[in-house]
């Protein structure tokens, strides 16, 4: 997954790449060829005594180094661009999948998960790219072109490498396998701290009412104790990283010393290729450790490919048709015909043998306990979700054979969670309809109960609303979203219980005013309140995701005993007693 | 409803020596605190490492730890440089005819004219003839091997107990901060988001942890390296000591003028990356609200500005801030020729040995580095201080009033409440509740009814004391509450909120929440007058189902019944019940109903009641309205006085009731004769 990603989405920026990679091997190769000079000082200089040649040598030393810090800005700089651009375009890739997903993908992944997926995820594959770029590529060549120039200047103590290496990598690797699992034990242990704080945080009333403290305080300690366990375990290996990585270090180059003094002794070597061996050994080693530890990136940023590439590989279940009408005559008439829905996979339809007409100026109310499917019947209009059989007809065509912008365009939706957007009050009014004046959101805002108050904010219609609507209380929010969806002079409204966090008064009242708002328009209203639904044209009995009954109110109260049964528990106690 | 999601989110693996994942917040995806300046870094800094003070003695360790293993560490490179004279020595030595002394070569060199030999020669033990001299080298590299060691255990053993200091330090502020939260008023917890205080307890602390354990441990083997290297340099030879002391402040400068440029960057790149989060996240929450309102292409045309934005920021941060090892590495590089060239001209001209330039060229390696490491530190250590210092304004909040010392008590539990003329308000300048009256005689029900935002969740809270009065005082069966611990008060009020918190644990847990040692037979009991008991025995492990934490194991209906069994259970003389507005189906609401009446029975209750049974039950109802009781009374009075409560009445029950009361007497049988 990670190379299909990095794959797909580095291809433009091969050349960039290339690139870098042309530019980290001069680099490393300057870098490499600084020992060897400096080897030529002492053997042609110092041993000869040749100040010149020294003098010489060092304006070389000198050019080498320039040129090296010239490939190595560059690198820098085509580094960054390739793999910042590389997390640019995943991310927007990512974003743009999931636009086009319908209801049911998105909460298959969740909306948190999917934005940590466009976010995060993409944040550590990009950070693998940037470290590929400036230090894992580099990795490679220092260790290959310090092998070279080190069997360049004695073959014959080329065995230490083949010793020290591996004894390196070894190590390191030993340390960090047995880190891994401590630190996904220590992710686990923090997660639980934080879970452990938030419920205390979001329960305080609870905890103080109940008297909890002392246990509360103990349940964290507990996990506090825990995860100082871990995090001390895992530094106790942390810290053994260093030490043992200095004296492999060490002890190889005494090690080169030792042999190489048997070697210059018997005239094979040069004292300067030795003091050069012994740099070139320290510069494979420092750079095999760094890949060592960059290594240990690359697991997790598989993971994080994984999850990106789940995102992009997902298909919308709703997709546009390939002929969408465009025109349609009736206005806001709305029918379900045999409709069914399953999620796939599922036994039982979530929806089954759904049936039933409306029309414009007539109101549709669905009421049915938590899990009858209401909001999924709701999702089958906007197209969130596609039946799996009958069809859902606004106008006389079904939805799936609609221009979606068309379908939309018809429709006045307000969710179950009113959900708002960052921005002040009149944009989030307009967010349906961008061109409504001022007066048409006031207007609405009388109708939806919430004149008052969005008078008595500071700034008035461009009073602030912070992200998801969270600076006014549920009611209000509720009340904002009735709103923009009629500035949208839809044709067709729905009203996924909206009217749940109103109290009863002001439910009233909007109900009231909202009457001749509508008359020209479809509704459909879900609810749990009777009065919120006793005045719909047709009322509709869901349960179990089947319709039990359909009638006004009061053929319902005579002829469906489930309707019976909710009005008697919400109305009925006392006129029973 | 919906299926399992397909992966949850894999946090883990952290590269050693980098900060781990933050849990949120924090992170390139969060803007949290990273950039965050301190505000005042002097005294919070001092502070954080007053909090290190009990751990003196390890830290002392640390410290002595630390300076022997540098030392040790140091001196290695001049060892290694005796050895390269000896090899050297040899090397030559093994070139001279054997039969002439040192003297004799030297004046020879100097006759034939190479005074540069001659003076280099004169400087070194060469013995004409004789190879390398394999005995004094293997001493020499052995005393080298012995030094290494030691070091390296002494470091280890450094490392290791600075990591108990740390890591023992933050156990304490974490617990420090989490007791913290208990004594904090509630006001505190209204007035501030639940994420930010969240953040300061997870994700500062981390910050903290992380910031201590980099910067003590780097920063202290870092500085003692640079001291110790610096001496060793000056010993070996001064000249080159000078010159490679040029260096520091250039990589200094260096450091700080990139850090500084990069800086800017980084900020810039947090502020378009906390954009670009708030916009995806606002896409894909309200992903349903952006398709029907066909908002998509506005959507998507956001996002790509926003995207582009990031792209040039983090590009521009990445760079400059890639900048750092290139240019330190450069600077290294530029010390290493003038070391070679210098090096090189004084071992020809006989005032330095080729060991000894050996050396120096190792010592000057280790010399950049933990320069350069010092200069990013700071940037890690603002960030610790900055978190520091926000967990220390969590810990400087003004706590609850102290319980009382010498607290009272009612002699006897009857739940006789009285409010006395009390007011309050939650801001200075807008009164809330004032000169406010009123009795609850025991077993009485007391319905509160009124507009969302007319105080009705305020009333019941002062009760609780969850927060106090500004006047009056309000006393239960005849003591005031203010002269009670809040335990004992608390411990005697059942308490039923319209946001039915429940912990991640067993149901059992969860109803006894109120009283752990609650025995089995107690907790059936409860489950069982509260209709608990009924959906517990439908789920396969009964009472031991684990509660999500998201709730999802249980209905919002069986979660609303779920508080009120743990309100039952430890029988409480007074009552206060937050009726739930929010739907839920027909049957929980019935049984809901019921097990709320159940509760009620001959205790006192104060409920914030929206269903009109509740409300003509009562034995007094109290209308409010911005904060005001604007009517008090039963249900009778209050309709024949027509004014707010039989406003709020018609509008809401209007026709139902009519019609109900008009409906044929089959219907009165058909609702009477069901269950």
């Amino acid at each position: 997954m990670l190379i299909r990603l990095l794959r797909n989405y580095l291809r433009p920026y091969t050349t960039l790449l290339l690139a870098v990679t042309a530019l980290q091997l001069v680099s490393s190769m300057a870098n490499l060829y600084l020992p060897s000079l400096n080897a030529d000082i002492i053997d042609q200089g110092i041993a000869k005594g040749d100040t010149g040649y020294i003098l010489a040598t060092g304006g070389w030393m000198l050019l080498v180094t320039l040129v090296q810090i010239a490939c190595a800005i560059a690198a820098v700089y085509f580094g960054a661009r390739a793999a910042m651009s590389f997390g640019r375009d995943v991310r927007s890739a990512i974003f743009h999948q999931v636009g086009t997903f319908s209801a049911r993908e998105v909460s298959h992944f969740g909306a948190p998960s999917l934005i940590t997926r466009n976010t995060n995820d993409v944040q550590q594959v990009q950070m693998l790219v940037v470290m590929t770029c400036t230090m894992l590529i580099a990795a490679p060549i220092m260790c290959v072109g310090g092998i070279i120039m080190a069997l360049r200047q004695d073959v014959g103590l080329s065995w230490l490498m083949v010793v020290s290496i591996p004894a390196l990598v070894v190590a390191i690797g030993l340390i960090i396998s047995r880190m891994v699992p401590l630190f996904r034990a220590m992710q686990t242990r923090i997660d639980l701290v934080n879970r452990v704080l938030r419920e205390q945080l979001s329960g305080i009333r609870v905890v103080r009412a109940f008297v909890r403290e002392r246990d509360e305080t103990q349940r964290f300690a507990k996990a506090n104790r825990e995860l100082t366990g871990t995090a001390l375990s895992a530094g106790r290996l942390m810290v053994l990283i260093f030490p043992t990585v200095m004296l492999i270090l060490n002890a190889s180059s005494l090690a080169v010393l030792w042999f190489g003094a048997g070697r210059v002794d018997s005239g094979q070597m040069q004292i300067g290729a030795l003091t050069a061996f012994l740099m070139y050994l320290m510069l494979i080693l420092t750079s095999v450790m760094m890949a060592t530890f960059m290594a240990i990136m690359i697991p997790r940023a598989a993971v994080c490919a994984e999850r990106i590439a789940e995102v992009l590989d997902t298909q919308s279940s709703v997709t546009p048709p390939a002929n969408p009408v465009n025109e349609v005559h009736a206005q806001g008439e709305l029918e379900f015909r045999a409709v069914e829905f399953r999620y796939p996979g599922a036994a039982a339809p979530v929806l089954r043998d759904i049936s039933f007409r409306s029309s414009a100026g007539r109101t549709t109310a669905i009421i049915g306990s938590t899990g009858a499917g209401k909001t999924t019947l709701i999702s089958l209009v906007t197209r969130l979700f596609d039946a799996t059989s009958g069809s859902v007809m606004v106008d006389g065509v079904d939805v799936r054979e609609l221009d979606p912008d068309l379908l939309w365009r018809r429709i006045g939706l307000v969710p179950q969670k009113p959900y708002l957007f960052t921005g002040t009050v009149a944009s989030n009014l307009r967010y349906g309809n961008p061109e409504a004046t001022d007066e048409e959101l006031w207007q609405a805002l009388e109708v939806a109960q919430a004149r008052d108050f969005v008078e008595a904010m500071p700034g008035g219609l461009e009073g602030p609303i912070a992200q998801g609507g969270t600076n006014v209380s549920g009611g209000q929010r509720q009340r904002l979203a009735i709103a923009r969806a009629l500035v949208r002079k839809p044709e067709i409204f729905l009203f996924d219980d909206s009217f749940s966090a109103l109290d009863l008064a002001t439910d009233a009242r909007l109900r009231a005013a909202l009457r001749p708002h509508v008359k020209n328009a479809t509704v459909v209203i879900v609810g749990q309140r009777v009065s919120t639904i006793q005045d719909a044209d047709q009322i509709i009995v869901l349960e179990d995701g089947e319709i039990v009954d359909l009638g006004t109110h009061q053929e319902l109260l005579e002829t469906c005993s489930t309707y019976l049964e909710i009005v008697q528990s919400q109305l009925a106690a006392e006129a029973a007693a | 409803m919906s299926e399992q999601p397909p992966a949850k989110d894999h946090r883990v693996l952290t590269a050693p020596n980098r900060p781990p994942p933050r849990q949120f917040g924090g992170g390139p995806f969060g803007g949290g605190g990273m950039t965050e300046k301190p505000m005042n870094f002097g005294p919070s800094a001092r502070r954080l490492v007053g909090r290190l003070r009990p751990e003196r003695a390890k830290l002392l360790a640390v410290l002595g730890l630390g300076v022997t293993s540098v030392a040790l560490m140091v001196v290695g490179p001049r060892i290694i440089g005796r050895a390269t004279d000896i090899l050297f020595s040899g090397a030559i030595g093994r070139q001279l005819p054997p039969h002439l002394t040192n003297a004799q070569v030297v004046a020879a060199a100097r006759a034939a004219g190479h005074a540069n030999v001659a003076d280099m020669l004169a400087r070194m033990h060469v013995v004409p003839g004789q190879g390398i001299d394999f005995g004094a080298l293997a001493t020499v590299l052995l005393v080298a091997l012995a030094l290494y060691v030691a070091s390296s255990i002494f470091s280890w053993a450094q490392g290791y107990l600075l990591n108990d200091v740390v890591q023992r330090t933050v156990y304490q502020l974490r617990a420090e901060v989490e007791g913290k939260l208990n004594r904090l008023p509630l006001p505190f917890f209204d007035k501030q988001a639940r994420g930010e205080i969240l953040s300061r307890v997870t994700n500062d602390i981390d910050n903290v942890a992380q910031s201590l354990q980099q910067t003590i441990s780097q920063l202290l083997f870092s500085a003692l390296t640079v001291v110790g290297v610096l001496l060793m340099m000056f010993l070996v030879s001064p000249l080159l000591a000078l010159v490679a002391l040029v260096t520091v402040p250039v990589s200094m400068v260096v450091a700080t003028q990139v850090a500084k440029r990069s800086q800017k960057q980084f900020v810039a790149q947090w502020k378009n990356t906390g954009a670009l989060n708030a916009h995806i996240e606002e896409a894909f929450t309200g992903h349903d609200l952006v398709t029907v309102f066909g908002r998509r292409r506005e959507v998507e045309q956001v996002f790509r500005e926003r995207n582009q934005k990031l792209f040039e920021a983090s590009f521009g941060a990445q760079f400059i801030s890639g900048l750092i090892m290139p240019a330190m590495m450069f600077i290294g590089n530029l010390n290493y020729v003038a070391i070679a060239v210098i090096g090189g001209l004084r071992v020809a001209n006989g005032s330095m040995t080729l060991g000894d330039v050996q050396a120096f060229i190792q010592y000057s390696r280790q010399f950049t580095q933990p320069l350069t490491q010092v200069a990013s530190m700071a940037n890690l250590l603002q960030s610790g201080v900055a978190s520091a210092e926000r967990v220390f304004e969590l810990l400087d909040t003004p706590e609850e009033s102290a319980d009382p010392v010498d607290p009272s008590l009612p002699a006897e539990w009857h739940g006789r409440v009285e409010f006395e003329h009390i007011s309050f308000r939650y801001q200075l300048e807008q009164p809330l509740i004032e000169d406010l009256s009123l009795v609850a005689e025991p077993g009485q029900t007391i319905a509160i009814v009124g507009p969302t935002g007319a105080g009705k969740t305020t009333l019941v809270n002062l009760i609780m004391r969850f927060y106090e009065l500004d006047a009056g005082r309000i006393t239960l069966d005849g003591v005031d509450i203010a002269a009670m611990r809040r335990e004992d008060l608390r411990s005697h009020i059942g308490m039923v909120l319209q946001d039915t918190w429940l912990f991640g644990g067993t149901i059992r847990a969860n109803i006894a929440y109120g009283k752990p040692d609650a025995t089995e037979e107690e907790i059936h009991a409860a489950a069982e007058a509260t209709f608990v008991d009924r959906f517990v025995h439908s789920l396969p492990d009964g009472y031991d189902t684990v509660i999500e934490e998201d709730g999802s194991s249980i209905s919002a209906g069986e979660m609303q019944l779920l508080t009120i069994a743990r309100a039952f259970l430890i029988d409480p003389s007074l009552l206060i019940l937050d009726e739930a507005t929010s739907s839920v189906d027909t049957r929980t609401e019935v049984l809901l109903q019921r097990a709320m009446a159940a509760l009620r029975s001959d205790r006192t209750s104060f409920v914030i009641a929206h269903r009109l049974s509740t409300i003509r039950d009562a034995d007094l109802i109290l209308v409010m309205e911005a904060g005001r009781i604007v009517e008090q009374g039963n249900h009778e009075q209050l309709l024949a006085a027509r004014g707010a409560y039989h406003r709020l009445y018609a509008a809401q029950f209007r026709g139902a009731v009519d019609e109900l009361a008009t409906e044929s007497s089959a219907l009165a049988t058909a609702i009477a004769g069901r269950p």
